[in-house]
């Protein structure tokens, strides 16, 4: 049995230790805004936050997370992320869409770390975060625009 | 009991019938407009209605104006699309305006360019122009006429704003009206607004699904599928296309915990769990003897050497012009070049899944279905079904680039298999969501094909091509499809040659010709299919006739497009938009039609110290008629020449021994943030109807850096990727 916290909500799960957080966000507890891309932490559709720190979700396994504070998607809702989705909207970044939940919580992560953030910064920052529609010309800009949305 | 189990379950693998795909074609053309007009319910249930439900438009009681999408939309917008169309027609405010997709209805809603329900082409937007307009229109008349009746006023006192009706005083919400709208004689006639009545096509109307897709995209993908009760799908299938199984072992997968069952499909083993982790440990689990005499056994290495050989032959003609092989003989110089294209994975975000609900009598489909006829159909046969005992429900998909498009609906005939297996088993019906791991979906086949070319093009001693041939060597993706008879002539697959045969460059003596090998990979169109090759070659050997006559490579091609004014004009329009050559970079420019869609690009790049490219920037011209939505036409050619970038830069396929080497993102590399260059998109102002998007922003990227990469290094690259060369 794990307690851990997810989206500010004390949570007991009793699963397999081994099970990635991935699979029992989405098949336990059905919370599938965090989403399956790659399973082997190359791709970051996965991405959650970890203590506050970005986390790839299908490589990081249940048993480990006693005591951690879990953030997905549907929780996060500090001043970076409500900029960064504002921005997303502002700017239609998203095409399929699927990547974008890791984005996100990619993006959010890195603003709240820097909050002026170069280009050189974000290229670092998101390297992992794949987009196979390639929104990434808007995810640049987005982030921008987002930081200038926490600056206002 | 191998033997016993297979006889239980081998269901031969049911091919759509021709006829009845031509059947359906039929019926459906005939009932296009009216499509439009139908309300679907009798006027007795309008009665009591208090909604206005139309095929493609539904006004809710509460203001909601919906409109259902026949078109899958996996990214590119089409919803929106057709959204905006509605609401311009309509009259409707842009926040009242949500859209979902159309059930499985040929006779409903086939997309006009094919004659099935389909997505696909780049035909969404072109083939719904009129038709969804329509819609809009004939809802709006019907709100009319129930305002006219309830206020006594006369319909020409009526009119429509931002979803409000207003006449004689009197003014209500499309809501409010909507029953008795219902009510109403759908008329047979409407007019069209005009181009300077536009309010949002043309202009702005934010994407429908954008704020949801910004916040998780809950319910929306077929991979998010949770239904209760519901369960999970991976299949072990076969290290090489077309193996079979000689036996297996799958007691300890048995006893994992969460396992609900192990089944044996046509396709390979199923494992059925109560997670997507448990079914994926389950199926490693699992001790399978595939047959080693079976199934295709070629490595490319071997498939290559066999491409190559054919090069030699002559293959089947497509379109010759003039005399080719006379210009050449008497040519003042003849340029020989071979290029070659690997095999490419799709690869999109979201993996492949479909979820089926069967119970024996009737089921259900859930997933991002392209090709609906065919999926419909093909789910109906293998279930021994009629098709109005299946329901495919369209998700939002997560990618596709053709992958969700197939002839053979492979995806739902397994998901149908494994319903199947599951009720036979015993069990109490549930849905199975079948879900594709990443690496199931990168070694799963359905690729781009491997493509090789010879070109011989001559020059005469004025600087102008003297003879054009081509050969190419490329497995059909049509053959053996339900599209054969429309796209397969004397041997040539038209998907292989478009975008070359014809071109639309005036080169008089020019002659393709093709051969289509047969190897046991399933191939699939990729993002503009054949336009991904054809548009390599041609803009490739444009700049290097040019160069070898001493011409402009602008000028040298504007003196082939005389007789296409749109082709010429996005080419004058990037090139005037990029201006000079900025310090340290060099330059490549590529113009290409696809799919009645004019792109071109021109591409700034810079050679790093270790001899990587870095693509700095991209300008693109665009002509695709009235751009509905010029910020999605914008972000469809920043993402359509992304993709294709991604290809150009890492991505290949190989196969040894007839087995996929890759198996993941870490060996199949996609496209990075820090790959991806700036991009202007600059638009051609046109009243011409509107043409696709999603695919024509692909084909010029590759070309463009090809050239660019000639201007800074002197080296012409005719294989493909840039990584074979340490350029990426
Ligand atoms: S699914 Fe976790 S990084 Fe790709
Ligand atoms: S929006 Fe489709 S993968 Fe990023």
């Amino acid at each position: 049995m794990i307690n851990f916290t997810l989206n500010g909500e004390a949570r007991q799960l009793d699963v397999d230790p081994n099970m990635p957080l991935l699979w029992a966000l989405r098949d336990e507890l059905k919370m599938t805004g965090t989403k399956f891309g790659c399973g082997v932490a190359f791709c970051g559709a996965c991405t959650v936050h970890v203590d506050g720190f970005p986390a790839r979700s299908c490589q990081t396994f249940i048993g480990d997370l006693e005591g951690a504070e879990v953030t997905t998607i549907e929780g996060v809702d500090t001043d970076a992320a409500k900029a960064v989705q504002d921005a997303w909207v502002e700017l239609q970044v998203p095409q399929c869409g699927y990547c974008q939940s890791g984005q996100i919580m990619s993006a959010t992560a890195l603003l709240a770390d820097t909050p002026q953030p170069t280009d050189e910064d974000i290229d670092a920052a998101m390297e992992n975060n794949i987009c196979r529609c390639a929104s990434y010309v808007r995810i640049r800009k987005a982030i921008h625009r987002a930081a200038e949305i926490m600056e206002a | 009991m191998l033997h016993n189990l297979r006889k239980h379950l081998a269901d031969p693998v049911v091919q759509p019938s021709r006829r009845g795909f031509l059947k359906l074609s039929a019926g459906a053309a005939g009932g296009l407009l009216i499509g439009a007009a139908v309300p679907l319910r009798s006027a007795a249930q309008n009665a009591q209605t208090t909604e206005l439900i139309t095929p493609f438009v539904h006004i809710t009681a509460d203001n909601k104006v919906l409109v259902l999408s026949k078109h899958l939309d996996k990214g590119q917008g089409t919803a929106t699309g057709l959204a905006t169309l509605v609401a311009e027609e309509l009259g409707a405010a842009a926040d009242q305006v949500e859209a979902d997709f159309a059930p499985a209805n040929v006779e409903l809603y086939a997309n006009l360019a094919f004659g099935a329900q389909g997505t696909g082409g780049s035909t969404a937007m072109p083939n719904s122009w009129e038709q969804y307009r329509q819609a809009g229109a004939t809802a709006r008349a019907m709100l009319i006429q129930a305002a006219s009746s309830e206020w006594d006023v006369p319909a020409s006192d009526i009119t429509v704003l931002d979803g409000v009706v207003s006449g004689g005083g009197n003014s209500a919400t499309f809501g409010a009206l909507a029953g008795l709208a219902a009510q109403q004689q759908a008329p047979s006639d409407v007019t069209l607004k005009t181009p300077d009545q536009w309010k949002y096509i043309g202009k702005t109307f934010a994407r429908v699904d954008v704020p949801q897709k910004s916040r998780g995209s809950l319910g929306m993908f077929g991979m998010d599928e949770q239904p209760e009760g519901g369960l999970v799908a991976v299949t072990a299938r076969p290290p090489r296309f077309g193996a079979e199984l000689s036996s297996y072992d799958a007691s300890a997968a048995m006893e994992m915990d969460g396992v609900m069952g192990v089944f044996e499909i046509p396709e390979g083993i199923a494992v059925v769990a109560t997670n997507t982790w448990i079914a994926m440990q389950a199926r490693d689990a699992l001790e399978l003897v595939w047959d080693e005499a079976t199934g295709e056994t070629r490595g490319t290495d071997e498939l290559i050497a066999e491409f190559r050989a054919l090069l030699d032959q002559p293959g089947s003609p497509a379109e010759p012009r003039g005399d080719a092989a006379a210009r050449l003989a008497n040519a003042a110089q003849v340029i020989e070049a071979d290029y070659f294209f690997p095999y490419l994975a799709h690869a999109s975000m979201e993996p492949l899944d479909m979820t089926v609900l069967y119970d024996g009598a009737s089921a259900a489909f859930w997933g991002g279905s392209q090709l609906q006829t065919t999926d419909h159909m093909m789910a109906a046969s293998t279930l021994g079904l009629d098709q109005d005992q299946v329901e495919i429900n369209t998700k939002w998909g997560g990618g596709s680039f053709g992958r969700r498009a197939t002839g053979d609906a492979h995806l739902v005939v397994e998901a149908a298999h494994i319903g199947k297996a599951w009720l036979d088993a015993e069990n109490e019906a549930r849905p199975i969501k079948l879900v594709y791991s990443r690496e199931d979906d990168i070694q799963g086949g359905y690729y781009r094909p491997m493509t090789l070319y010879r070109v011989r093009a001559g020059l005469d001693t004025d600087g102008n091509i003297a003879g054009f041939e081509t050969r190419i060597v490329s497995q059909s993706i049509i053959s053996g499809t339900p599209f054969e008879q429309f796209l397969v002539h004397n041997g040539v697959d038209h998907t292989t040659v478009e975008g070359i045969a014809p071109t639309p460059y005036s080169i008089p003596d020019m002659s393709v010709d093709v051969h289509h090998p047969q190897v046991g990979v399933p191939v699939l169109w990729w993002r503009s299919v054949g336009h991904t090759h054809t548009a390599y070659v041609m803009e490739t050997m444009m700049d290097e006739l040019a160069e070898a006559a001493g011409r402009d490579p602008i000028e040298f091609r504007l003196a082939y497009l005389d007789n296409d004014p749109r082709t010429a004009g996005v080419l004058r329009l990037a090139v005037e938009k990029a201006g000079a050559v900025p310090e340290g970079l060099h330059r490549g420019i590529a113009v290409h039609k696809s799919f009645d869609s004019y792109v071109a690009e021109v591409a700034d790049i810079r050679m790093r110290e270790d001899g990587t490219v870095k693509v700095e920037r991209v300008v693109c011209g665009v002509d695709c008629g009235v751009a509905i939505n010029p910020d999605n036409v914008e972000a469809q050619v920043e993402g359509g020449l992304g993709y294709g970038l991604s290809a150009v830069l890492r991505e290949e396929i190989t196969l040894t021994d007839g087995e996929v080497d890759q198996f993941n993102y870490p060996d199949y590399t996609p496209l990075k943030i820090s790959d991806m260059p700036e991009v202007e998109v600059h638009l051609v102002a046109s009243t011409e109807a509107p043409t696709g998007i999603g695919e024509p922003g692909t084909p010029p990227i590759g070309p463009a850096i090809a050239n660019a990469i000639y201007a800074a290094t002197g080296t012409r690259i005719r294989e493909l990727p840039l990584s074979r060369h340490g350029l990426a």
